[in-house]
C-alpha cells in the first residue's frame, strides 16, 4: 500500500513537470516568435506615416537634412550597388571553394580545416572588417569609394555565401556523381556540369542570403564606403547605403528628419523581407528543373 | 535524343575552333588539373584572410603598442586621446556587460524554444518557426536598432527601470542610475533578440544528433517526455550547448550598430544592469572620422578592432572545434 502510494505520488508530480515544461517551452517559442512581430509592427507603425513616394524617387535636396523636401534614392541605389558588387566579387570566390570542398576535400581533414576557417570568418564581425579595409585603405592611400566597399563587403558576405552553398553540397546524393564519373568524366566536369545544376536552387539561396545580409551591413561600409547626397556614378567615388541613410537620419535633432530615418529603415526592412521570401520562391522554381 | 545530340555537336564545335571533335582525354585530364590547383589556391583564402586581417589590424596597432605597454591599454581606465592617454577598460567591460546581460536573456528562452522544436513539436510548428528565424536573422542590425530606439528604451525606461527601483533598487546590480533608457539593459534586450536564430538553430541541431533509439529506450521504460530530455537527452549534448552559447555571445561580443544605438555611449565602468556603456565596437564606429586629426588616434581605434578580433577569434575557433566534433560524431 505504501509503495502504491509512493508511485502514484511520484506519477503525478512526473506528470505535472511534463505538463508545466510543455507550457513553458511553448511560451518561449510565442516570445521569439512575439519579438518578431513587436519589431515589424514598430518598425511599420513608425516608418509607414512618414514613407513618401519622394522618399524613394528623389535625392537629398538642399536643406534635405533640416527637414525640408528631397528623399534617399542615393542611399538606395548606392546600397543595391554595393550589395551587387559584393555579392559578384563573393560569388567568384565562393562557388569555387564550396565546388573544391565537394570534389576534392569532402570530409577529410582538410574540408575541415577550411570549414572551421569559413566557420570563423563569419564570426568575425563586420566593424572588424571595416576596420581592416580601412587600414588597407590607409596603406594603400585610397579613399573611401564604391570600389572600396564592395570589397569589404565582399569579405563580409564570402563565409556566409560559401557555407550555405557547402551545406546543401554535401548533401548532393552521391549516386549522380558516381554516375557522372562512371561515364568517364572528369571531377571538374562533375563539379561545373553537374554540381552546380543539381544544386542550382541551394546555390541561389545561398548567393541571396549573402545578398540579403550584404545589403542590409552597416559597419563594413561606414568606413569604407563613405557618403553622398549624390547617386554614384563611378567605383573610385564614394556612396551613400541605405542602413548609413537610416543611422544619420536618426541621429539628427530635427524630428521631421527622424521620422524619416524611420521611414528608411522601413525601406530597408521591405528590401530585406522582399529578397529572403523571393530566395524560397525562386529556390522552389528552380527545383523543378533538378533530378530527384 | 537527335536534338540533345546536336546541341552536343555544336557546343564542341564553337570550343574545339571549327574542328568537329571532342577534346581529348589528356586535353580533359589537364583542363582537371589546372582546376584542381585554381580552385585550391582560391581555396586556402579563407585561411589565408583571417591571418591577413590579424596581420593588418596588427601592424596599424603597432604605433600605440610601442608608446603604451599593454597592460596600460588594457587595465588604463582613462580614455583621453587628447591627453595621449588611452585606456580601453571602460570600453572593454562595457562590451563584457551588453554581451552578458544580452546572453543571459536569450540562453533560456532560446534552449526552451529549441528543446521544445527539436522534441515536441509537430513538424507543422517547425514549418512556420523556421521562416520566422530566417526572418529574425535576415532584419539587418540597424533596423534593430532602430527597434531598440523605438520600442526597447522607452521600455525600459517607463517600466523596467520603476520596477526595479520599486522593488530591487538596494541591489546595485539592479540600482537605476540615470534617467534615460539608453544602457545596458536595454542594449541587452536588443542583443537577446538578435542572436535568438542563432541560438536556436544550432542548438536544434545539436539536440538533432542524439540518436532516437535512446529516447524510445527511455520511454519504453516509463520515462515521461521531460524525463527522456532531462535525464537522457540533456547531458548527451551539453557540451554543444555550451559551444552554441559561446558562439552567440561572440557574435553579440562584436554586434555594433544596434547596440551603440540604445547603448547610452558613456565610457564608464559599469556597475548596474541600468547603467550606460560604451562597447568596443560603439567606440571604433563613433570615431572613425576624426581619427586622423589626432596622434595616435588611428592605432588606437585599430587596435580596439584588433582586441576585439583576438577575443572573437578564440572564442569563435573553440566553439566551432567542439560543434564539429559534436555534429560529426558518428553513433555507435
Amino acid at each position: 500500500m505504501g509503495i502504491k502510494k509512493l508511485q502514484k505520488k511520484q506519477f503525478e508530480r512526473r506528470h505535472l513537470m511534463e505538463a508545466f515544461m510543455k507550457t513553458i517551452m511553448r511560451l518561449a517559442l510565442l516570445i521569439v516568435a512575439g519579438a518578431l512581430g513587436l519589431i515589424l509592427w514598430t518598425i511599420i507603425a513608425r516608418g509607414l506615416p512618414s514613407l513618401t513616394w519622394d522618399m524613394v524617387s528623389q535625392v537629398p535636396k538642399g536643406g534635405y537634412y533640416m527637414g525640408k523636401e528631397g528623399g534617399i534614392l542615393n542611399a538606395i541605389i548606392g546600397s543595391i550597388y554595393l550589395a551587387t558588387g559584393g555579392t559578384l566579387l563573393a560569388m567568384l570566390l565562393s562557388l569555387p571553394i564550396a565546388l573544391y570542398l565537394k570534389a576534392y576535400l569532402g570530409d577529410s581533414k582538410w574540408g575541415e580545416y577550411v570549414r572551421l576557417s569559413l566557420d570563423v570568418l563569419w564570426g568575425i564581425p563586420s566593424i572588424v572588417y571595416g576596420a581592416f579595409g580601412f587600414a588597407l585603405m590607409l596603406m594603400l592611400g585610397m579613399r573611401a569609394s564604391l570600389l572600396a566597399g564592395i570589397i569589404v563587403l565582399a569579405l563580409v558576405e564570402l563565409p556566409i555565401m560559401t557555407r550555405a552553398m557547402d551545406e546543401v553540397i554535401r548533401r548532393m546524393p552521391a549516386d549522380l556523381e558516381h554516375a557522372a564519373l562512371a561515364l568517364g568524366s572528369t571531377k571538374f566536369e562533375v563539379a561545373l556540369h553537374v554540381v552546380t545544376r543539381q544544386m542550382l536552387p541551394g546555390i541561389t539561396t545561398a548567393i541571396l542570403l549573402a545578398f540579403g545580409r550584404g545589403i542590409g551591413d552597416a559597419a563594413s561600409v561606414l568606413f569604407t564606403a563613405g557618403y553622398t547626397d549624390r547617386i554614384t556614378t563611378s567605383l573610385m567615388r564614394p556612396t551613400a547605403s541605405l542602413p548609413l541613410a537610416v543611422f544619420f537620419q536618426l541621429g539628427s535633432p530635427y524630428p521631421q528628419v527622424r521620422e524619416r530615418g524611420y521611414a528608411a529603415a522601413l525601406i530597408l526592412t521591405i528590401i530585406v523581407l522582399l529578397v529572403s521570401f523571393g530566395s524560397r520562391w525562386l529556390s522552389a522554381r528552380l527545383a523543378r528543373y533538378t533530378i530527384k | 535524343m537527335s536534338e540533345v545530340n546536336s546541341t552536343f555537336t555544336a557546343q564542341e564545335n564553337t570550343k574545339a575552333g571549327g574542328r568537329v571533335s571532342r577534346p581529348s582525354a589528356v586535353l580533359r585530364a589537364r583542363q582537371d588539373r589546372a582546376a584542381q590547383r585554381i580552385f585550391f589556391a582560391i581555396t586556402i583564402l579563407p585561411i589565408l584572410l583571417i591571418l591577413l586581417v590579424t596581420i593588418a589590424l596588427f601592424a596599424r596597432a603597432l604605433p600605440i603598442l610601442e608608446a603604451h605597454s599593454l597592460s596600460s591599454l588594457l587595465l588604463g581606465e582613462v580614455w583621453k586621446p587628447n591627453n595621449g592617454q588611452f585606456g580601453f577598460l571602460p570600453f572593454i567591460m562595457g562590451t563584457v556587460w551588453v554581451t552578458i546581460v544580452g546572453v543571459l536573456l536569450s540562453v533560456p528562452a532560446c534552449l526552451l524554444a529549441s528543446v521544445y522544436l527539436a522534441e515536441y513539436a509537430h513538424n507543422r510548428v517547425r514549418a512556420v518557426t523556421k521562416p520566422i528565424l530566417d526572418v529574425l536573422a535576415a532584419i539587418p542590425p540597424v533596423v534593430y536598432g532602430v527597434w531598440g530606439l523605438l520600442a526597447i528604451v522607452p521600455f525600459v525606461d517607463e517600466v523596467l527601470a520603476p520596477f526595479f527601483d520599486r522593488w530591487l533598487g538596494s541591489i546595485p546590480l539592479f540600482a537605476v542610475t540615470q534617467p534615460t533608457g539608453f544602457g545596458i539593459l536595454s542594449g541587452g534586450i536588443v542583443l537577446a533578440v538578435m542572436v535568438a536564430p542563432l541560438i536556436i538553430s544550432v542548438t536544434f541541431e545539436v539536440f538533432a544528433t542524439v540518436p532516437n533509439d535512446l529516447r524510445h529506450a527511455s520511454l519504453a521504460v516509463g520515462a515521461t517526455q521531460w524525463q527522456t530530455i532531462r535525464n537522457i537527452v540533456l547531458p548527451q549534448v551539453t557540451p554543444g550547448i555550451i559551444a552554441a552559447v559561446v558562439l552567440a555571445a561572440s557574435r553579440a561580443f562584436g554586434e555594433t550598430i544596434a547596440v551603440l544605438m540604445v547603448v547610452g555611449n558613456v565610457p564608464n565602468i559599469p556597475t548596474s544592469i541600468f547603467d550606460s556603456a560604451y562597447p568596443l565596437p560603439a567606440l571604433i564606429a563613433n570615431n572613425y572620422g576624426e581619427m586622423m586629426s589626432i596622434p595616435l588616434y588611428d592605432a588606437a581605434l585599430l587596435g580596439a578592432a584588433l582586441v576585439l578580433l583576438v577575443v572573437i577569434l578564440i572564442f569563435n575557433i573553440l566553439s566551432t572545434l567542439v560543434l564539429q566534433r559534436f555534429l560529426r560524431r558518428k553513433w555507435a
